[in-house]
């Protein structure tokens, strides 16, 4: 027999082991207060935590839920060959559902802009996914510590029939009593890692050696500079003004979302310690090199009331 | 390009230590903007440098815009203050969670309004914190504001509170002011049973003794530890670990027939194979087996512990049953004293039915006595008839099957539930249990050798009750009558309950506020059930306007006894019969509280049967009940 790992010393748990505890503790809840829940798995290193943790937390048993990918055509290559994967290496259940409609009017964040394409391509394409389940329950990888409008969402976050989010009508969450009693086709959208860091995530990571995409890591990688950001040319979707020639330079990625949208950071980071080291030393926020958070203020807010996640 | 640098490796294994060890403590923050309250988190992120460049940036922008700390200054209080509401008004509307480290520990902060009218949302925060940071500003000292706090913290079952004394500076570093405001707070806290209370002078804005020692001229005398050294250095008093082992149950785990295990947090105390448990509330005792995780199986575990119990007997556990230590199991109950907050806009009302959450068990309802409400401001005990948003009561709380439970006191996960609305799914406020009442331990059913089903058979009926609701003068007790008369006729056993002879008697204490309303159609319900059981076949005509009710006494009933009849005329067809004088004084506002004028009537959605009132004539109507119930058998 063994004790859990990283236990310092006996009867005192490490603020690991008992965020680790409080997120098993939430998707027991969901698997048994729903009818029929789904996880969200967006490919990223607080998805890769999150299915880690459902792989625990029903052990010897499997998580008895489906998992679902939202995928706007737009993701990093490497992210999805990650994604196939690791569904393949676990045998589990993967839904991958893409917005057709958006495909056949071709909307896209280049032709588009950020706003419309996260619109079509990510919120209403979640939105059907979940209609078309009948999906009661779904969790998601946000954590409270990211963005200032999350820093006051419940851990359980009910949804209205329209997927509605009202800040203002939130039910009050007390000790570890979650309540999801919902009526037919209202919904929660549930976030075990609420309380959760961006420190935490890595150094979870590092504890129990979960693979992460390797975009993480720095490595050279051919990129172009726009309005500020580091944009990876990830296929010949990416328009090249004349002239313009991608560059070879050593970077990473702190988030991953749609690659025209998502900015690199210059860095020589190559393996997870590496990454925690940096990370402990960086001066900018994760979000910094999302172009949806920019829209606005308020934006993530307004956001999250038509839906998103 | 150049070669790859690595950032330096070798100090990192002692880095990823230092995190590891570090400890969590989960901090509520309370107070007004006035206070200074957003003021004092922002300065305590910004100081712990847990702010980005591009969050400063941010806010400096936000600043600008929002800001009232005045040009060129940043104003933490936008940093803090998320929905785009609370920046537009300048006011925190709800519970904000933020994180921060330092060399020693991590901290999650719970940010929550002060204002009376979010009592709920401080209690919320309240809910999972080890310890509460009042804010008071030194220029107004201890106000009713302040008092409320403190008594919300004792309330909530916080061991440990710090009266932060802000915009020190203002006062110029006044000792003999900071001292009477001490004072005052420590004697408040002392009545409140609230012992470990520290005082700290400080100023948010500039920083002073929050997270350095104040050089400022007159604050020479202030020598103890800044916020963040007390906040760091703070042992918890109660560690649940130290208590019995206690283990609600979640998720039965049965992926096979070779394995069947109990999924659950362990809440109290301490657990190791070979421990003798009890399965609570059926009391079945047994031993654990194994403690499994996907780790490997534990020696032992302890509270703050998700883990899996496989039992060494063949014991019938389900999710919402509690693991317990055999020789110091749970009290078990289904009569509970406990303090209720109510959080929802619509009132408590006894007599009605919620649903109550327990840990993962989720039983029916009602508050059965209200004892008194208590005062925020002062715990002073008051009259009350029902709770309303906010308000703190002592209630009985009646369930409808006995659960396993600690005292709040005793164990904050086994003694804290919320209360959960049946029809809108919100939950509408929260409780800490004090004790079991002993009258559901020594009141038992007495077996009786004649049932129901014989009492009936002696009769050659079936037994039910025809429920007829409908708004004062819509037909109800006319068409009752006719009703009885017929069945009479036929050689039934009958019994017509009508709302005005009820209430000459058995309710004659009852007035028509909503919460009288509930106890008539309680006790209603209840005499209802004792007819059939009597074999009779009841009439029950009142106007019980409250669905909610209608349905819990359709729940003392088996299912297809009680027959709902929605005796139905418009409002304005009643008023002009008007048979009793009723709606002409209601009118005149003689009779406030009087249905369909003063007081809602919520119509059935399904009723087993729906009479047109207006269009027919009280003969038709019988009619139709008679016919219902030879179509459903029961004549």
């Amino acid at each position: 027999m063994a004790t859990a790992p990283g236990r310092p010393a006996p009867f005192a748990l490490t603020h690991l082991q008992r965020l680790e505890a409080e997120s098993i503790h939430i998707m027991r809840e969901v698997a048994a207060q729903f009818r029929k829940p789904v996880m969200l798995y967006s490919i990223g290193k607080d998805s890769s935590v999150m299915l880690h943790l459902a792989m625990k937390a029903f052990y010897p048993g499997r998580p008895p839920f489906p998992f679902l990918h939202v995928d706007t055509t737009w993701k990093f290559r490497e992210m999805i060959a990650f994604r196939d994967q690791r569904m393949r290496e676990l045998g589990l259940d993967l839904i991958v559902h893409i917005n057709r409609d958006g495909v056949r009017q071709g909307i896209g964040p280049i032709t588009h802009g950020s706003a419309v394409h996260t619109d079509v391509m990510k919120t209403q394409a979640l939105k059907q996914a979940l209609d078309q389940h009948g999906f009661d329950a779904a969790f998601g990888g946000a954590r409270r510590d990211e963005e200032k409008s999350r820093a006051k969402e419940r851990i359980f976050s009910f949804r209205t029939r329209t997927h509605r989010w009202d800040p203002r009508a939130q039910r009050p969450e007390l000790w570890r009593l979650y309540n999801g009693r919902v009526a037919p086709g209202e919904s929660i959208r549930v976030f075990p890692l609420s309380n959760w860091t961006e420190l935490d995530i890595w150094l979870y990571i590092h504890q129990e050696n979960i693979p992460v995409v390797p975009l993480y890591f720095a490595r050279p990688r051919p990129v172009v500079e726009r309005d500020g950001a580091l944009i990876l040319v990830d296929d010949e979707r990416l328009p090249l003004a004349p002239g313009e020639v991608p560059q070879e330079r050593w970077v990473r990625f702190r988030t991953l979302g749609c690659y025209p949208l998502t900015g690199a950071i210059e860095s020589h980071a190559t393996t997870v310690p590496e990454v925690i080291h940096e990370m402990l030393l960086a001066r900018t926020s994760e979000r910094q090199g999302r172009v949806i958070d920019r829209d606005g203020g308020a934006s993530m807010e307004a956001k999250k009331q038509e839906g998103y996640f | 390009m150049s070669a790859p640098v690595a950032p330096a490796a070798a100090p990192l294994t002692e880095l990823l230590g230092a995190h590891e060890a570090k400890s969590l403590l989960r901090v509520l923050t309370c107070g007004s903007v006035d206070d200074g309250k957003s003021t004092l988190i922002g300065r305590l992120l910004y100081d712990c440098q847990v702010l980005f460049d591009d969050q400063v940036l941010g806010l400096e922008n936000d600043s600008a815009r929002f800001g009232t700390t005045g040009p060129g200054a940043l104003d933490f209080a936008l940093l803090v203050d998320g929905l785009a509401a609370e920046r537009e008004q300048g006011i925190t509307i709800d519970v904000a969670y933020r994180f921060f480290t330092t060399g020693r520990r991590k901290f999650i902060v719970a940010d929550t309004p002060g204002h009376e009218q979010y009592t709920r949302n401080m209690v919320t925060g309240a809910s999972t914190a080890d310890v509460a940071v009042l804010l008071v500003d030194a220029r107004h000292g201890l106000l009713t504001q302040t008092r409320r706090h403190l008594v919300l913290v004792s309330l909530m079952g916080l061991r440990h509170a710090v009266i932060a004394v802000n915009k020190m500076d203002l006062i110029g570093w006044d000792q003999a002011r900071f001292d009477a405001i001490a004072a005052e707070a420590r004697a408040f806290a002392g009545r409140l049973g609230l012992h470990d209370l520290t005082c700290l002078p400080l100023s948010a804005l500039t920083g002073a003794n929050v997270t350095r020692a104040p050089d400022e001229p007159g604050a020479a005398w202030v020598t103890g530890p800044t916020l963040l050294g007390h906040l760091e250095s703070l042992t918890p008093a109660d560690d649940p670990a130290n208590g019995p082992f206690r283990f609600p149950v979640q998720w039965v785990n049965r992926p096979n027939a070779d394995f069947r295990g109990f999924s659950g947090l362990i809440v109290g105390g301490q657990v190791a194979p070979g421990d003798a448990v009890i399965v609570q509330p059926s009391g079945r005792t047994t031993r654990v087996a194994r403690i499994v995780t996907a780790d490997g199986d534990l020696e032992q575990a302890e509270a703050g512990q998700s883990v899996t119990l496989v039992l060494a007997d063949e014991v019938d556990v389900a999710r919402g049953d509690v693991i317990a230590t055999a020789s110091d199991p749970c009290p078990v109950s289904d009569q509970l004293a406990a303090r209720l907050v109510w959080m929802d806009e619509a009132p408590l009302l006894p007599g009605r039915g919620y649903w109550l959450r327990a840990g993962p068990a989720l039983v029916g309802m009602q508050v059965s006595t209200l004892k008194h409400r208590l005062d925020v401001n002062t715990l002073e005990p008051l009259a009350a008839r029902d709770l309303g948003l906010n308000d703190v009561g002592s209630c009985t709380l009646a369930l409808d099957r006995p659960i396993a439970f600690d005292p709040y006191a005793h164990n904050r996960d086994m003694g804290g539930v919320i209360v959960i609305d049946r029809q809108t799914n919100q939950t509408v406020g929260c409780g800490m249990i004090d004790f079991g009442l002993r009258r559901a331990d020594n009141v038992h059913w007495q077996p009786t050798r004649i049932d129901r089903a014989q009492r009936a058979t002696a009769k050659g009926q079936h037994p039910c009750v025809l429920w007829f609701t409908g708004l004062s003068g819509a037909g109800k007790s006319t068409v009752a009558d006719l009703v009885e008369q017929r069945l009479h006729a036929q050689g039934r056993h009958t019994m017509l309950l009508d709302g005005d002879n009820v209430r000459h008697g058995l309710n004659r204490d009852l007035g028509f506020t909503d919460a009288d309303r509930v106890e008539n159609i309680r006790r209603v319900g209840e005499v209802a059930k004792l007819m059939v059981e009597a074999g009779l076949i009841t009439l029950v005509s009142f106007i019980s306007p409250f669905r909610s009710e209608r349905r819990l006494a359709r729940g003392l009933l088996e299912p297809g006894q009680f027959l709902e009849i929605f005796v139905d005329a418009p409002l304005a067809v009643c008023e002009s019969r008007d048979p009793k004088g009723l709606y002409r004084k209601a009118r005149a506002g003689q009779i406030p509280n009087f249905t369909g004028i003063g007081s809602p009537y919520e119509p059935p959605e399904s009723p087993d049967l729906h009479l047109d009132a207006a269009a027919h004539p009280p003969e038709a109507l019988a009619d139709a009940v008679v016919a219902l119930l030879r179509e459903r058998g029961l004549i």
